[in-house]
């Protein structure tokens, strides 16, 4: 039998529910072709982040200063640029090449802890041609004089300013520790959400007995972390209706992990983690799997399947400086890179075309 | 035409014009002509084109030889070609200049006047390297300021296509090329009007080509060679007409009138000086002074120094002129005269010997040298001239500026006069610090005022000479009129102190006129500051009746982000208080200029300096002079028991006193005492490591990785310390080898630079609070004292015994003595490390051939010097040829050597039976592979010593002989050190030759992967997407693999290390490196601060490189053995990628920023280069190779695998 993948999300209409979220892979043109092609029904490119733009102008800055005008014999140690392109005008130009070249809808993604004049990207990407933009919001709740109320209405006032300055979906990824989470996403949507992905996974910092130093870890994602999500988007799901949209994002591995975000009332589910892990081609296994298993049990459609078992609950914080959760971001290497002969990497797969 | 204003110094001025005129620019590093070679290929990667529409192809060559190389390659097939030089650059280029100009081919060379090295290197500016260019024929023309840099760097290369000649177009160095002035700049319609198409295309008519071919470059024989050269006299003979109708087509269409020469002064003269170059400035000044005050005297400044313009001098001088006196910047010890000085007489004879000769009587004419090496040019100096010329026997010959006590040629200073400065006219000095931003901020102001008002600005800046805490000084000046006085500030109108430390140490009010404002920056606020300054101060504000502000700039600029960089803080201050602008209006400007300058680094950056200055003028306050109160006392500059010629003459220098320093006072040859860093006690740290022995492993790596050897560790018998002071603080010292012993750890307060790299690498850390470790960073105040007194009784506990450690160990090298110490190399320096442990592990027993560059600089850039001795008087002696020839000197130190150890030996034979069997046997028979063994020969020799001054009789002479050389009976090794500069390309060919000659010395490379010391640009060290000048869209191509090219020789030691990535298996190089009886090369990683890298960390940038195998360790180690293995890979696997390394080095991450999709495809080529090397190293682990050799049983040849200490590595006990 014929089965029937298709799915709206943020009000675009996608050919499967299966997403390809945030990650290394999105952001390069040419593995985020290899992610389309594998099947993905959308992409989200990596986070804009708020600080990585001003740490790199300063950072830049500060070492483009560094030893001028201290010795007669050299001025300066760089030699003078005209035109720098900043982390902004990169990531821009990195979504204009995909936005280019997708056929499926590519949907931004901004990282933000504070609304400030950072807040005109949101209507640069837009400019820039995505069909759609994430905001992803990201803090440690570790002001002991900060009441919840307090950080509630500041991340609410950001996603009102991000609402105001694009007219493109917004969808905001938000993560699970909100004193009450389920009024606090009501809020959200009703500020101008068009829909919400569940949950942003916060890389925790470890400690290496060796160095006694505290460092960035990544760890990808392991199938039992996507029972948060499943929880709470079953409990969402009546309370916000069939309007608004909703996105499983952590711990989707497989076809029955899928099925299970879309039987919750999901309208899509995200996959960074196994694709990372299997690369690129793993989209389509995934598709496959979620095709056999509908087929045997004679579904029709996604939308057959959507909603149909739904309920609630929540875990986990984040203890580190954001630096270091860029850096676990960018530890992992765009695959391109790797050469079939690089002993400098694990060979975990290879580009195929 | 509206004409332009623009604020320029002298290099860019000249640059402008020779990009937009060019099609092929062959360039090479020089200071200081740097910049201009840095503007074009900054315009070239940004596509700027030239008059044609063309973007010029510059190109980096190896060597100014190979500039002019190519540079006469590209002129022969018809391309319009320029480059830019200077000094030692210039005269590499000679041999080529003499072709080119033989073959009357047009080019023009522009010069940054300066000095040739002879005594000592000098960066500065004069006159001795064009002097030196004056035989190959170009046509020179000499620029007396930025506005004439810009027009002549036009005229030369109009005339030049003209006239066939090629022109050098020079201007002094620094004082012109690096000063800024406000200057009408010419349009390209100026250009395109006077280089005119038919001069180009004829010039492209005389290009070779197969389609017309021709053959030049011909040998000719003695029947024609003569004749032919002077075939291209009437080319020479038409180049003044040339010059001048050029000039007069330049006045046409800007008013700007130039004559080869210019006569300025009074009608009537009977008194003349004749100048060429920016003196003029300060001579017209003096004229002008005098003539206003009735005296008859003029000046006549010579533009076309060459062909000589005798008729036009002798021409536009008044027929009253009676006597002259000719001023040259350069000295040519044994001519009759300096150059200018030999041609005036000359034109002057050949004028008088016309039929109607142009003087009643010929003017006496005498000569005088001045301005060496940059020395001031004041009016102060020039009047005495004037008055000499009018006594009945003057001196024929001269010098100014100084005060020579021996030949007695100066003339004095009037230091009491000065020109009337113009009316509306302000002065202004600046003191600050090389890293808080003070000049960049006055180039703005001078750019700020100099282009949005109708005031002429100028501004130059005087450097010190370190490279860590280095002090500036910034001269300003601003008015109604062209400011043309080419000299320093002397009394100014507003003086600012951006360091509150500077003052007592650095004369500051000195130079503030009566009635001056003074702005300083001081923690203290204006009801407090008083006491603070020091009583020298207090009298000179009350004296001068000072307008006195204060500001806490630091902390202004730390509440707005911008750390120490107290810029533009202290800019708005400066406009308030000096007037020159309206308060509002400044402020706007200084933003606009901030805006501009900083929109392409992002608006954070933008943001934080406004913040700075909307707070900065609040927070000025005004300061109410009181009474002197001395409460501050002042410290003397050297300690009371410094040697005589450091009490005498280098605490001078440290003052900022050398200029008035005698002759007499000075070294004749260029001799220098060792070891005078010591003495200057600059206290430049904020922060200091303070060690905490409870934690303290006893490792070693915080001494090993100092670049200024100011963490010292030191083991000694627990006596030792019987008379320290309480608090002292020792430990335990850690060792199977060494029992009952203590250990300490000091640094030295005053001497380090607070660079934090010793932290940054220390193992150990607290068991209760992990960022504490053995070694922290605090602030310096509350420390200074306490470790002060520690310091000087950690300098009375006496070395260990060098024997008792082994020295192949990190431990056991550092607690051996360094004889380098304190230089002045940049805080996080990569490079001093590994001087500083060849100076541990053989300093008493080397000579050192150094290349010019960062080492040399650091190593021996007066006032003081690091090299240093030990005890015994033993160190290092050292010196420095040039850039181009390192290891062809070094290898002369080797012959030498060999030469004067086998006379020594023969003598030895020839006097043994009068000194004895055991005595002479035991030193010819000496084996001297260990440090023991060389301690015993040199009580041999000792023995000798004395033996031989009580020989008398027919072996006397003998004996005089051997104990001349007696000392090199002991083990000495040559050690050639210098960067990659030198060793990959300039003087690579002469490290290739001493590779190949099969001597014993040991080449250390110093590899920062760019030219450092002139400011960061690409060698072909540089790897691929890196970000160097010279390479500002990243270089391409791969960095050579230097290593590989000394290993093809088979029996060359090489060796690549890293070490802050392994410091051990760098230690255990240089031991083999010593050890090895033929060349070795060993290839260290230096950590730079062009890598644009947080320098405290340093040492993790070199572990990174290793780990990433960006950088492989390896050594190679020729072995005669049949199925030996020579290549030993020291470093792991890679276990990063190279992306990983290089995303934390600005050097390769602005590429990224500016090149996006260029770095990406440098980026994975860069991995694809380090995976291919990788891969080729590990099957030359493999490789079994054997020197050709034959047996003989010598020891003395064998590889020596053992430490110099005779101690055996512990990896290397069971063959591992």
């Amino acid at each position: 039998m014929t089965v029937d993948l298709s799915t709206r999300y943020l009000g675009l209409q996608l050919r499967s529910p299966i997403v390809a979220s945030a990650s290394p892979l999105n952001g390069d043109p040419v593995t985020a072709k290899l992610v389309e092609r594998a099947g993905a029904a959308a992409i989200v490119l990596p986070s804009l982040f708020e600080e990585e733009i001003l740490a790199e102008e300063i950072e830049l800055n500060r070492a483009l200063e560094q030893g001028t005008e201290h010795f007669a014999e050299a001025l300066d140690y760089f030699p003078a640029v005209d035109a720098f392109v900043g982390a902004a005008e990169r990531y821009l130009d990195g979504l204009e090449r995909i936005t280019a070249q997708s056929t499926v809808p590519v949907i931004a993604s901004l990282n933000a802890t504070s609304a400030g004049g950072w807040v005109r990207y949101a209507r640069l990407i837009q400019d820039a041609g995505a069909d759609a933009l994430e905001l992803n919001l990201y803090h440690v709740a570790a002001d002991p004089r900060r009441t919840a109320g307090e950080m509630d209405a500041a991340d609410l006032e950001l996603i009102a300013a991000v609402r105001a300055s694009v007219t493109i979906p917004l969808a905001i990824k938000l993560s699970p520790y909100y004193s009450a989470f389920a009024n606090f996403s009501r809020a959200a949507v009703e500020g101008g959400a068009d829909g919400l992905v569940l949950f942003n996974r916060f890389y925790q910092p470890d400690v290496d007995l060796d160095t006694l130093d505290v460092v960035p870890r990544l760890e990808l994602s392991q199938p039992w972390e996507m029972r948060l999500p499943l929880r709470w988007i079953a409990i969402l799901r009546p309370q916000l209706g069939p309007d608004v949209s909703l996105a499983v994002s952590s711990g989707v591995h497989t076809g029955t992990d899928v099925v299970k975000g879309l039987m919750v009332g999901a309208n899509v589910v995200m996959m960074t983690s196994a694709l990372l892990r299997h690369g690129p081609k793993h989209v389509a296994t995934v598709e496959a799997e979620l095709r056999a298993w509908m087929a045997d049990r004679e579904y029709e459609s996604v939308e057959q399947l959507r909603g149909s078992a739904s309920q609630a609950t929540a875990a986990d914080p984040s203890a580190f400086e954001r630096a270091n959760y860029m850096q676990a971001l960018r530890s992992w290497i765009a695959p391109r890179e790797l050469t079939p002969t690089s002993p400098s990497r694990p060979a975990k797969w290879r580009p195929e075309n | 035409m509206d004409r332009r204003y623009e604020c320029l110094d002298g290099n860019e001025a000249a640059a402008r014009v020779a990009f937009a005129v060019s099609e092929v620019i062959p360039i090479y590093p020089i200071t200081p002509a740097s910049p201009m070679a840095e503007h074009c290929d900054d315009w070239a990667a940004a596509q700027r084109p030239n008059l044609w529409g063309k973007v010029p192809d510059v190109v980096e060559m190896q060597s100014e030889a190979g500039v002019a190389g190519a540079l006469h390659g590209a002129l022969q097939k018809g391309a319009l070609g320029t480059t830019f030089t200077s000094s030692q650059g210039l005269l590499l280029m000679v041999p080529n200049m003499f072709k080119i100009c033989g073959e009357l081919t047009p080019t023009v060379i522009h010069v940054a006047a300066r000095t040739v090295a002879t005594h000592a290197l000098s960066i500065f500016g004069d006159h001795s390297d064009v002097m030196h260019a004056r035989t190959t024929g170009w046509a020179m023309l000499a620029a007396g300021s930025v506005q004439e840099a810009h027009d002549f760097a036009l005229v030369a290369h109009a005339a030049t296509l003209r006239a066939r000649v090629p022109f050098v177009h020079f201007f002094d160095g620094f004082r012109t090329s690096h000063e800024i002035n406000k200057i009408l700049v010419l349009e390209e319609d100026d250009l395109r009007a006077l280089i005119r198409d038919d001069d180009v295309v004829a010039f492209r008519g005389r290009a070779m080509t197969p389609d017309a071919p021709v053959v030049r470059g011909t040998a000719q024989n003695p029947d024609v060679f003569f004749q032919a050269r002077e075939a291209s006299n009437p080319f020479h003979l038409a180049v003044a007409g040339i010059v001048q109708q050029v000039m007069d087509e330049l006045a046409a269409r800007t008013g700007r009138q130039y004559g080869l020469v210019d006569y300025h002064g009074a009608p009537d003269a009977d008194r003349v000086v004749i100048v060429m170059g920016s003196a003029n400035g300060a001579v017209e000044e003096t004229v002008d002074t005098l003539v206003a005050e009735g005296e008859r005297v003029g000046m006549l400044r010579v533009r076309l120094f060459q062909p000589f313009p005798a008729d036009q001098i002798v021409a536009a001088l008044p027929s009253t002129v009676r006597a002259v006196a000719v001023l040259d910047r350069t000295k040519e010890p044994g001519a009759v005269g300096e150059p200018l000085y030999l041609e005036v007489v000359a034109a002057f004879a050949e004028a008088m010997d016309r039929e109607e000769p142009p003087f009643a009587a010929v003017p006496r004419v005498i000569g005088g040298r001045y301005g060496l090496s940059s020395k001031e040019m004041t009016p102060s100096m020039i009047k005495p001239i004037f008055e000499e010329l009018a006594a009945t026997r003057p001196k024929r010959h001269f010098t100014i500026g100084i005060y020579d006590d021996v030949t007695h040629l100066s003339l004095p200073i009037d230091t009491e006069f000065r020109p009337p400065r113009p009316v509306g006219e302000v002065q202004a000095i600046f003191f600050g610090l090389g890293s808080d931003g003070t000049v960049g901020a006055n180039k703005a102001s001078v750019k700020i005022i100099g282009e949005s008002t109708d005031l002429f600005a100028q501004g130059y800046f005087v450097y010190d000479s370190k490279k860590s805490g280095s002090v500036t000084v910034s001269h300003l000046r601003f008015g109604p009129e062209p400011i043309r006085s080419t000299y320093l500030v002397e009394a100014a109108d507003f003086v600012a102190c951006h360091q509150f430390g500077l003052l007592g140490k650095t004369k500051v009010l000195e130079y503030a006129k009566h009635g001056a404002t003074f702005l300083l920056n001081s923690p203290f606020g204006p009801d407090d500051v008083w006491k603070h300054l020091p009583g020298g101060v207090q009298q000179l504000l009350v004296d001068k009746a000072i307008d006195f502000w204060v500001i806490d700039a630091l902390a202004v600029a730390d509440e707005a982000g911008m750390g120490s960089r107290i810029n533009t803080v202290m800019q708005p201050c400066f406009f308030q208080l000096a007037g020159i602008l309206p308060a509002d209006e400044a402020i706007t400007r200084i933003k606009g200029f901030v805006e501009t300058t900083y929109a392409k680094r992002g608006e954070a950056i933008i943001a934080r300096n406004f913040a700075a200055i909307d707070r900065s003028l609040e927070r000025l306050a005004h300061v109410p002079l009181r009474g002197v109160t001395n409460s501050v006392p002042t410290t003397p500059p050297v300690p009371d028991d410094a040697p005589d010629f450091v009490a005498r003459i280098t605490s001078r220098l440290m003052a900022g006193e050398g200029d008035q320093l005698p002759v007499s006072a000075l070294p004749v040859d260029g001799t220098f005492p060792m070891g005078t860093t010591k003495y200057e006690k600059r206290a430049i740290a904020q922060m200091i490591p303070i060690w905490d022995p409870a934690i303290c492993i006893d490792c070693g790596k915080c001494v090993m990785v100092c670049p200024h050897a100011t963490i010292r560790m030191k083991v000694f018998p627990t006596s030792a310390i019987d008379a320290a002071p309480a608090g002292f603080l020792h430990k335990e010292f850690r060792s199977r080898e060494l029992l009952d012993h203590r250990l300490t750890i000091q640094v030295a307060p005053d001497d380090c630079t607070g660079c934090g790299v010793c932290v940054d690498v220390c193992p150990a850390k607290s068991k209760t609070e992990v960022r504490h470790k053995a070694i922290n960073m605090e602030p310096v105040a509350p420390h200074r004292d306490v470790e002060r007194g520690r310091w000087d009784f950690f300098q009375s506990i006496p070395m260990l015994d060098r024997s008792l450690l082994p020295h192949d160990s990190v431990k056991g090298s550092q607690v051996l003595e360094p004889l380098f110490e304190f230089s002045g190399a940049c805080g996080g320096c990569g490079e001093t490390p590994y001087i500083r442990l060849v100076s541990q592990l053989f300093g008493d027993r080397i000579i050192v051939a150094n290349a010019t560059g960062c080492s040399s600089i650091y190593g021996a850039n007066l006032p003081t010097t690091p090299w240093t001795v030990n005890a015994a008087g033993r160190g290092p002696a050292w010196s420095n040829s040039l850039f181009e020839d390192n290891a062809e000197f070094g290898l002369g130190m080797r012959l030498a050597l060999d030469a004067q150890t086998d006379h020594a030996r023969r003598l030895l034979e020839r006097l043994a039976p009068a000194l004895g069997d055991e005595l002479a046997g035991g030193l010819l028979g000496a084996v001297q592979d260990t440090e023991p063994e060389i301690a015993l020969q040199r009580e041999r020799v000792r023995r000798l010593r004395e033996a031989l001054a009580h020989l008398e009789g027919p072996s006397s002479s003998d004996a005089r002989h051997l104990l001349a050389l007696a000392g090199d009976l002991v083990r000495q090794g040559v050690w050639i050190i210098g960067g990659d500069g030198w060793a990959y390309d300039i003087g690579f060919g002469g490290l290739d030759q001493v590779l190949s000659s099969g001597r014993n010395v040991n080449i250390l490379v110093l590899d920062t992967e760019v030219y450092s010391n002139t400011g960061g640009q690409a060698s072909k060290a540089t790897p691929r997407g890196a970000v160097a000048k010279f390479a500002a869209a990243g270089k391409g191509t791969a960095k050579k693999d230097l290593g590989a090219i000394a290993r093809a020789y088979g029996n060359v030691y090489v060796a690549q290390v890293s070490m802050g990535a392994n410091d051990l298996q760098t230690t255990k190089a240089l031991l083999e490196a010593d050890a090895w009886p033929g060349p070795s090369l060993v290839i260290a990683y230096s950590s730079c601060i062009a890598h644009g890298i947080d320098m405290s960390k340093s040492m993790t940038h070199q572990k990174d490189a290793v780990k990433s195998g960006y950088w492989p360790l390896y050594r190679f180690q020729p072995s005669e053995i049949e199925d030996g293995r020579p290549f030993r890979l020291d470093s792991p696997a890679p276990s990063i990628p190279i992306a990983d390394f290089v995303a934390t080095e600005t050097r390769f991450a602005v590429l990224q920023r500016t090149h996006p999709e260029r770095a990406v495809e440098l980026a994975a080529l860069a991995q694809a280069d380090a995976d291919e090397r990788w891969r080729y190293y590990e099957q030359l682990a493999n490789i079994e190779r054997t020197v050709p050799h034959v047996h003989r049983p010598d020891p003395a040849i064998l590889p020596d695998v053992e430490s110099d200490a005779g101690y055996r590595y512990d990896s290397e006990q069971d063959g591992a």
